[in-house]
């Protein structure tokens, strides 16, 4: 086989790995900026899921065994994803009670998310770790449950096989709910009103869609994703796989909802972009430039965005602009 | 309290209505009835309640007592969702619409269905709506390309859609042509001819007269009186409204002629996105004169204010300001200057923007602070001197009967009358030698209005130039000396209002041309 | 009648508010914030109270300042660890004030602290031997501001000019930031010597501050940028100019003030005092540059900068607040092995409860009892 073939294909390959958590956490963001809150808490939901995955599933093996039987690896890959779910949606239902209802700032609320969510990952990380005499991690089972899948002859096939059929089990879940998204905003009539308490919430709540609700939901939905972009990173990221590392999430969060801008709002511009990131966290591995500083290269996610925010800021096009109140609280029986 | 005699035939019927808003009373027990077929009108000043009732009639506040009967029914109506239901659709003076959805989008927003939008199906039945009474729309139109007049078309239109039998408009006429508002007229007849019943909530009186069947009045939150429209007039509406005999006409003293104060040439604006906003407008503003601007809005009315004043960049003319200094005449050409250079120039010219706690205030600062905005500077050093400014802050306060519980209280808390009067007070201190308003007196009742007006006759009279820029034709005509009309940019003609008519002047704004140019001498 | 659709709460704005009240309001969601996080150790099987003594004791010593074996008066030497922490916490809540104030959201803090930290480190290294200590401290304390000044510039450059968001722009700079510094440890000028891990150097000793009380004297200099602030803030007319800025940007383009040259000049000087902190962090706190220089202060920085309502005198009382459960949490990692990320945590809750005592301040709650249907039925 072709060498730079190969090493084209690995590349792709670990391009669409590293933008996974990404696409998670972006299309999280994404439902709960449509819906008019912009949440900056997506590290902090990420890490609660992060850790919420692991040690639920952690448990679950640790009382199975104790009770004396074997752990279902599928059992406990179904509880790690609850967890996770369920970790982000109450980080976010935090997030939406605050500003929501006590109307609070959503920019001081979101960064506090971050904060609380951070503390939650690793205290609980770190807690865990010393129960579990050193450090915590699944049972292998486990493990390969959130690894890469082989599909037999299909991934046997040259070319086609390595790019589409050697991932795990989270990478095409995200891709569903990449299309699911792009649906439902596009074509659905809920969708539609969730655009409109976006823009224009007055007009929203004027039409008779009840916007609280909406908000609630979207905020929550999407929190629940991003605590699933941070159970990949716990379960099936090559750094991690399985084992907890301190400050695990590490800044993803952040890339998450720079994403979001760079993506214009849209799910499945979110899928190419991250492919972009994905590919930037991970080209000095496969096409180093000669004498260029490994730690140059870890800023190139960041110096993208750099670069995408102040060319959207440039160009203003009304339909890639972010949701008109979003950032702005609403709420009626105000003269 | 009146005994409204029990009509079988009342669409709409709301009895002892009270609302409040914290100590502020919005509605005492306020009685309205509407019978079916007919075109209510709803009359009273700013601040008398009109809007806050139809709201509760629409869903959006909940009255605190009183209760509301559709068809002889009492009915609890706790959201826009009840309101739709009952057959009641509201067409807001602030327009609820989505900008970058499209016209159909927005009619079918918050309406159950299928879970997938039949977009083809949803336009036909719009465009169904449309020709049945006679309205043009594109359904597949993005509201923000769309002008004012259409995008009121879209909220007709969703409020028919969703089968509205009572429709309530609240001052729909105040962002429209002379044209334009004899076209929606029209359109309410053969609504009127289907059976709706119609609520107009207006100011405006001649209107009331041309297209009410009867007229109910409010005044400062209180019922006066529902009379036929036939047995009534403009005086006594007026009488009804303000509570005593006010005098209608506003008064335009005459004045000697002054120098010209402001001579613009060619003045073109094109706007970041490539729009003209104005092309080749060429003017003169003369002291002791109240030059008019009128317009329909988005003519190019906030872009002339804006790059006279220096908050605009120009493409392209000049702006050339004289005024005197002292014994000294000087004469300085000011296009492309930003603001801040213009007033280091000592330039004296003031400007009262449209948006006045937006941008001519700001909203969290009390009297002291937001006075002090356009002359922090005039001590030297780097400390901020403000026990200069409170006597003269007390001062202005008192002349100018601003209501305020003090004058360290945030601007924002002053009803829309006073915060006008802190800021043209404001401005008339700095003595400016031009002085330019954007709608002064938008959202004011009648006697703040006429408060304005009078101040703006004195700053005439002193021989300075006033523009006025305006929104109501009949108050533009009688206190301008000279009208100008903006079109698209353009100036369509600049007329002596004394000699035109109000229809000519409607022409002239939607079509440039139409009327005869010329410059006093 | 009355109307028996009546919703069962209704909330109202408040016209005005007794400032006691409000005080009252804000020390009970903080009791709240601090008993939920007790409950949330209890549940874990430690003493909340234990918790919180040993917090305290762990951040001032048996008492805060007293004469040690030398027979010099200085702070305990809990308490020294603790005022470094007050100091950069301080200064860089400050920095970030003066950005706050005129609504721009700067959290590139952190990157702002770590790039004031790389310039003053760059004279260290390459002249720390050879110039004498007064030029040093001069020369460091000038550049690390001119560079944090710098580094918050071109964020605000673009939002002057295109209205780039700056929130992201100056969060992507802390990450370029961190990563610098990773590259300079393996640079072999700034390297130290003998060690397995790449690590910068310890600078000379001609590079380090003085010390007042055994802490560098950068405590009182910060206690002194306070009051300064605050003065600035309410007195000045520059101050009054960023307060218009930050609270309508329109009426100030109107009132004539040149708003670019008034974000551009507030952004370099919020850069500017947080890379005075990363200055003093290295001159004063450390003596060396590592990736934790900033401690993540640009980042609690916001939350004392949030809580003490960007008065620059309340965030004296804020800093020695959060410092104190900082550093209180590393003691209680080896006393009680609960881990420190537990201060965060803690940092989240009474923040997340004083954001929402706000509404109760803001808002007044009418509930539908018996009384007020009464007095409806009456009218």
């Amino acid at each position: 086989m072709n060498n730079g073939l190969t090493i084209f294909l690995n590349f792709i390959n670990m391009a669409v790995l590293a933008s996974a958590p990404l696409l998670l956490a972006t299309l999280g963001e994404i439902l709960t900026e449509k819906s008019g809150n912009l949440n900056l808490g997506v590290e902090g939901m990420m890490f609660m899921g992060a850790i919420a995955g692991l040690g639920a599933a952690y448990h679950y093996e640790q009382a199975v065994t104790l009770a004396g039987g074997t752990p279902s690896a599928l059992l406990a890959t179904g509880i790690a994803t609850l967890a996770a779910a369920g970790a982000g949606a109450l980080g976010a239902l935090i997030y939406a009670f605050l500003v929501v209802t006590l109307r609070a700032n959503q920019n001081v609320t979101g960064l506090t998310l971050t904060i609380f969510g951070t503390g939650f990952g690793n205290f609980f990380g770190e807690l865990l770790g010393k129960q579990a005499g050193g450090f915590v991690q699944v049972s292998s089972a486990t493990k390969a449950m959130f690894s890469n899948i082989s599909f037999g002859s299909f991934s046997a096939i040259p070319v086609i096989g390595p790019l589409f059929f050697n991932y795990n089990w989270l990478v095409y879940f995200s891709i569903i709910v990449m299309f699911a998204m792009a649906w439902f905003l596009a074509k659905s009539r809920r969708g539609l009103n969730l655009r409109a308490v976006g823009e224009n919430p007055a007009t929203a709540d004027a039409a008779g869609i009840n916007v609280t609700l909406y908000k609630y939901t979207a905020t929550v939905v999407g929190g629940a994703l991003c605590g699933l972009g941070g159970m990949y990173i716990s379960m099936s990221s090559t750094a991690c796989a399985g084992v907890w590392v301190h400050d695990c999430v590490n800044g993803y969060g952040w890339l998450a909802v720079a994403l979001v801008i760079f993506a214009m709002w849209s799910p499945t511009r979110a899928w190419l972009c991250g492919l972009v990131f994905g590919a930037l966290l991970v080209v000095r591995n496969y096409y180093p430039i000669p004498g260029l500083p490994m730690q140059i290269y870890a800023m190139f996610p960041y110096i993208a965005t750099i670069l995408v925010l102040v060319f959207v800021s440039i160009r203003q096009v009304k339909e890639y602009a972010q949701p008109a109140s979003c950032g702005l609280n609403y709420f009626r029986e105000e003269r | 309290m009146e005994n409204i005699a029990q009509h079988p035939e009342n669409a709409v019927e709301m009895r002892n209505i009270t609302k409040t808003f914290g100590a502020v009373v919005a509605n005492n027990a306020v009685c309205l009835s509407l019978r079916k077929g007919e075109i209510l009108a709803l009359l009273g000043e700013n601040g008398s309640g009109k809007t806050t009732l139809m709201n509760m009639l629409s869903g959006i506040y909940l009255q605190d007592s009183g209760e509301i009967l559709v068809c002889d029914r009492p009915v609890t109506i706790r959201s826009p969702k009840d309101a739709y239901a009952l057959g009641i659709g509201m067409i807001h003076q602030h327009f609820k619409l989505v900008d970058v959805l499209s016209a159909a989008e927005n009619i079918v927003l918050g309406l159950k269905g299928a879970q997938t939008l039949n977009r083809r199906e949803i336009n036909r039945q719009v465009a169904k709506i449309a020709a049945k009474y006679g309205f043009e729309l594109d359904p597949a139109k993005k509201v923000y390309s769309m002008s004012v007049s259409e995008k009121q078309t879209v909220e007709i239109v969703k409020a028919l859609y969703r089968g509205a039998e009572i429709l309530v408009l609240d001052e729909p006429t105040a962002v429209l042509t002379p044209q334009e508002t004899t076209r929606l007229f029209a359109v309410l007849r053969v609504m009127k001819s289907h059976g709706k019943s119609i609520i107009i909530i207006t100011h405006k009186l001649n209107e009331v007269m041309e297209i009410s069947d009867r007229v109910a009045i409010l005044r400062k939150g209180e019922y006066i009186a529902t009379v036929n429209t036939a047995e009534t007039s403009q005086q006594d509406l007026t009488e009804m409204m303000v509570g005593r005999r006010v005098k209608l006409e506003i008064d335009r003293p005459a004045c000697p002629h002054g120098d010209r104060k402001l001579h613009v040439t060619d003045l073109t604006c094109v706007s970041r996105e490539g729009v003209t906003k104005l092309s080749h407008i060429s003017f003169d503003a003369f002291g002791g004169e109240i030059l008019g601007v009128a317009g329909v809005a988005g003519s190019g009315q906030k872009e002339l204010c804006e790059t006279i004043t220096g908050l605009r960049t120009i493409t392209s003319g000049s702006i050339i300001y004289r005024y005197t200094r002292g014994e000294m005449t000087i004469e300085e050409n000011i296009a492309g200057m930003r603001a801040d250079r213009i007033a280091q120039r000592g330039v004296s010219l003031a400007f009262v923007p449209e948006d006045r706690l937006g941008m001519g205030l700001v909203a969290n600062m009390d009297i002291v602070d937001n006075v002090i905005l356009r002359r922090y500077q005039e001590n030297a050093g780097i400390l901020i001197n403000r026990k200069k400014y409170r006597p003269v802050c007390e001062k202005m306060v008192r002349e100018l009967d601003i209501v305020t519980p003090g004058l360290s209280t945030p601007v924002r808390r002053l009803s829309g009358g006073n915060v006008q009067k802190v800021l043209l007070g404001r401005e008339i201190l700095s003595r400016p030698q031009v002085l330019i308003c954007a709608y002064p007196v938008r959202g004011l009742d009648i006697v703040s209005s006429y408060r304005i007006y009078s101040l703006l006759n004195a700053e005439k009279e002193k021989g300075n130039a006033v523009i006025f820029i305006g929104e109501d034709l009949d108050v533009l005509m009688d206190l301008s000396d000279r009208l100008m009309v903006l079109c698209g940019g353009q100036i369509s003609g600049i007329v002596d209002p004394r000699q035109c008519t109000k229809e000519e002047i409607g022409l002239m704004m939607t079509r440039v041309g139409n009327g005869k140019t010329g410059e006093s001498a | 009648m009355t109307h028996s659709g009546e919703p069962f709460v209704r909330v109202v704005k408040r016209t005005d508010i007794e400032k006691g009240k409000a005080i009252l309001y804000r020390v009970i969601a903080l009791l709240c914030a601090l008993t939920v996080g007790g409950l949330l150790v209890a549940l874990l099987g430690y003493s909340p109270f234990q918790m919180y003594s040993d917090m305290v004791s762990g951040a001032i010593g048996k008492s805060l300042i007293a004469v040690n074996k030398q027979g010099v008066l200085e702070f305990s030497s809990s308490a020294q660890a603790t005022m470094k922490i007050v100091t950069l916490l301080l200064v860089t809540s400050l920095g970030l004030t003066m950005a706050f104030k005129m609504k721009f959201w700067n959290i590139g803090g952190e990157g702002q602290i770590l790039v004031g930290a790389i310039c003053c480190s760059y004279i260290a290294v390459h002249y720390g031997d050879t110039w004498p200590r007064w030029l040093l401290l001069v020369s460091m304390f000038v550049v690390a501001c001119i560079g944090g000044g710098l580094y918050a510039l071109l964020p605000a450059i673009f939002k002057a000019k295109w209205g780039t968001n700056e929130t992201l722009f100056t969060l992507m700079l802390n990450y370029i930031a961190i990563n610098f510094i990773t590259f300079l440890q393996y640079q072999p000028s700034w390297q130290m010597t003998g060690t397995s891990f790449p690590k910068i150097r310890d600078f000379a000793d001609a590079t380090r501050l003085p010390e007042v009380l055994g802490v560098h004297m950068g405590w009182i200099v910060a206690l002194a940028l306070a009051v300064l602030l605050y003065l600035y803030f309410s007195k000045t007319k520059h101050g009054y100019e960023v307060t218009v800025v930050g609270e309508s940007a329109n009426t100030a383009k109107y009132a004539g003030m040149d708003v670019p040259r008034i974000i551009l000049r507030t952004m370099f000087a919020s850069g500017a005092i947080c890379g005075f902190a990363g200055f003093l962090q290295v001159s004063g706190a450390s003596g060396t540059l590592t990736t934790d220089t900033g401690g993540g202060a640009g980042f609690t920085a916001i939350t004392v900068a949030w809580l003490s309502g960007m008065n620059p005198l309340l965030m004296i009382i804020y800093a020695c607040f959060i410092a104190v459960l900082q550093r209180g949490s590393n003691r209680i990692q080896t006393t009680m092995g609960i881990p420190k990320s537990a201060a965060d945590m803690l940092i989240g809750i009474i923040l997340f409860f004083m954001l929402g005592v706000e509404f109760f301040i803001n808002y007044r709650l009418i509930f539908r009892t018996k009384q007020v249907k009464r007095e409806a039925a009456l009218q």
